[in-house]
């Protein structure tokens, strides 16, 4: 079996969902003969046609909107917003009818789309192509928000958002899209959505993080094992709804926690787990819980956003703080 | 009813491809200044494109969008935009930025990954290069609106590519524009792709100038190759905004040479025929071609201009090249005039951090 890419596990996800669900279809711009400006759609215009894989007219509102009209009839439609950066036209979209499309008909219509786009910083794009906005989105009830952080976990938890029965805003952190390699096949396991994974175990510091970000964390997790500080991991996934019991039970073990995020610092999605850990487990924290994020400023053009995109030994002093904290 | 009977606009076209005249000639084109004007700066502009591409080949340079093709388009509206008027500008605009008296420095600087491209005091009250397709729209019926408010005397003009016709923003300017009799004119970039999706897949409608007429305004097609048949539809058009009677939607037919941006590879969804079908339309052989014709122009003229653009060229690189990055607090000084106490404290982490050395160079 041959290792892959996370665009390639992306790839192989909506291969895998169209040929075992005739309903799953593709629309956005470029997707088709293009393949996608990442190539996550290659080959499968050619495999699936016209008719599965569309190429729209450039507008991304009606993307969202068609995908809301083609989910209440019964289609399973998987959205491509070619960067994050362009999802704002889909907003109202997504705000005032998919996320409530089920409540509001009590069931008798709903909305299984899934809506996917490239999103954060470090691949020296053009500006309006590097922002990390899943907060926004992770505002609105009634919406999933899930980020994989490998090709394995974007296989399986992109099948899993296409099988789910309700609107899915599925981003890929176009960073890490060509950053690593593993092997994913027909046998590949799906993955529960609204779960946490724990990538390591480890006794003294809770690191959370999701998405490009969990590289920085994984490498200032080993950094700190050399200094004998054992370092707890958890790729969170699904940032909406959030599963904080494994974030709690972890806490709970290590008394200590830092959060890494590339998005802005304020109302971000660090700022929930923050809360959360504040109301539900303040007597086992030995430190308060520490942020390593970007600053609340926009994302800079490329020659500096180096400055701007937390490194790992931000995060590793971030961990050391918590841990001389008296 | 076939699709051709329902084009309801005339396409305006005084050079064909051979840049043999085809239509009486309007009496500016015998003082041959402007003609000139318009050659030699997209000359400039098509040598800049080629530069760029190469700084951006050698990694000097982030993603580059080409012009390659669509020279005339930008030159014409520019250079006939007087200083008062506001430029609502899109990406592939730089002939027309630089007709417009903003240095190949910022462009670079912009297209190099530093904000200060769009900071000179070159650019005036123009906007700066609108990455979100089509918003820039509404921004320039904004501008339009203002200007009628307060009296003033300046027009916007604002440019976008075919694909941006498809989006609400574009519609709802047009339709702005119309009921408020704004001063302001849709320039309208039809390069026949917005990346790998062709005019066809689009829109239907056999013009994207008659997405004006829903609006009420005049709308017109124009041969964008063809500088002479720009220059009457356009001072048409800025004639009507600048004596208050409304806006005009001017789509302008050409051609994208070059790939979509640096990024792209235009093989795998375009044929070599069509594009090479294209190229014996270009707007710069055309010009040239008229202008030997008429007169107005030799081979000796035309090496001392090479020779006069590439070293105009040469110093505005280095003039990029030779910028040094920003202070790191520039990355805090520019979101609010007063600033937040929050972002203070941020800007000093961050300066800090940057002094560490650590992995923030
Ligand atoms: C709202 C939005 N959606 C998608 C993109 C990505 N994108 C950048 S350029 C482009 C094609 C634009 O085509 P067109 O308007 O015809 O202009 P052209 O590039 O052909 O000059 C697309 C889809 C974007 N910049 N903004």
């Amino acid at each position: 079996m041959s290792k892959i890419t996370m665009v390639e596990a992306v790839n192989l996800a909506l291969d895998h969902a169209m040929e075992t669900d005739p309903d799953v279809v593709m629309l956005g711009e470029d997707i088709g003969v293009n393949g996608g400006v990442f190539r996550a759609t290659q080959g499968l215009r050619d495999k699936y046609g016209f008719k599965r894989v569309m190429d729209t007219p450039l507008a991304e509102t009606l993307i969202a909107g068609i995908s809301i009209g083609m989910a209440a009839q019964g289609l399973k439609p998987v959205a491509e917003i070619q960067f994050m950066g362009f999802i704002f036209p889909t907003m109202e979209q997504l705000i005032c009818h998919a996320a409530r499309m089920r409540n509001r008909t009590r069931g008798r219509l709903s909305c299984p789309m899934v809506l996917r786009a490239p999103f954060g910083g470090g691949i020296h794009a053009p500006e309006h192509h590097s922002e990390s906005t899943e907060a926004l989105l992770a505002h609105i009830p009634g919406l999933r928000v899930v980020i994989p952080s490998s090709p394995v976990r974007a296989y399986g938890l992109l099948r899993s958002a296409i099988n789910e029965p309700d609107p899915v805003i599925f981003l890929e952190p176009k960073r890490i899209y060509r950053a690593s390699k593993q092997e994913v096949h027909h046998k590949t396991p799906l993955l529960p959505l609204d779960k946490c994974f724990t990538l390591k175990q480890g006794q003294d510091v809770t690191l959370v993080s999701w998405g490009a970000s969990v590289k920085e964390t994984m490498e200032a997790a080993s950094t700190l094992e050399q200094h004998g500080v054992s370092a707890e991991v958890i790729d969170v996934a699904t940032i909406k709804p959030l599963d904080m019991e494994t974030i709690l039970t972890s806490v709970q073990k290590t008394g200590r926690c830092v959060i890494v995020h590339e998005a802005c610092k304020s109302f971000g999605a660090g700022a929930e787990i923050a809360a959360s850990l504040a109301e539900q487990a303040l007597t086992v924290l030995k430190a308060p819980v520490e942020r390593v994020t970007g600053f609340d400023t926009i994302m800079p053009y490329y020659r500096m956003e180096d400055h701007y995109l937390p490194s790992p030994d931000d995060i590793m002093k971030a961990a050391l703080k918590t841990l001389s904290f008296h | 009813m076939e699709q051709k009977e329902l084009n309801p606009i005339p396409i305006y076209q005084y050079l064909d491809a051979e840049g043999e005249v085809i239509e009486r000639l309007p009496d500016w084109t015998q003082k041959k200044e402007i003609l000139l004007g318009y050659y030699r700066n997209m000359v400039l502009g098509r040598q800049a494109d080629a530069k760029a591409i190469a700084l951006q080949r050698t990694g000097k340079l982030g993603t580059y969008p080409s012009c390659l093709g669509q020279e005339a388009i930008s030159t014409v509206f520019c250079s006939m935009m007087q200083k008062d008027d506001v430029l609502i500008p899109y990406y592939r605009d730089h002939p027309g930025l630089m007709a417009r008296g903003i240095p190949l420095s910022d462009i670079l600087l912009y297209w190099g990954g530093d904000e200060r491209g769009s900071a000179s005091e070159h650019w005036g009250k123009d906007f700066p290069n609108c990455v979100p397709i089509a918003t820039q729209a509404c921004h320039a019926a904004g501008v339009a609106a203002a200007l009628k408010i307060r009296h003033e005397s300046g027009i916007a003009v604002c440019a976008l590519g075919d694909g941006a016709t498809s989006k609400g923003d574009f519609l709802e300017a047009l339709n702005l524009a119309g009921t408020w009799q704004l001063p302001v004119v849709f320039v309208i970039n039809n390069n026949q792709w917005a990346i790998s999706v062709p005019r066809t897949i689009q829109s239907g409608a056999p013009t994207l100038a008659q997405k004006g007429i829903s609006a009420g305004l005049p709308s017109y097609q124009v041969d964008g190759n063809d500088v002479i048949a720009l220059h009457e539809v356009l001072s048409e058009a800025m004639g009507r905004a600048r004596s208050g009677k409304g806006a005009t939607v001017i789509e302008a037919i050409s051609y994208r040479l070059g790939d979509h941006t640096t990024a792209d590879d235009a093989s795998r969804y375009r044929s070599s025929d069509e594009l090479q079908q294209a190229w014996s339309k270009e707007p710069i052989k055309r010009l040239r071609t008229f202008l030997h014709h008429r007169g107005y122009w030799d081979e000796q003229q035309e090496q001392a201009l090479i020779k006069d653009v590439s070293q105009q060229i040469e110093q505005e690189v280095q003039t990029y090249l030779n910028t040094p990055l920003p202070p790191v607090k520039d990355l805090f000084d520019y979101h609010y005039a007063n600033m937040p106490s929050a972002l203070k404290q941020q800007k000093q982490e961050a300066e800090l951090r940057a002094a560490g050395g650590q992995n923030h160079e």
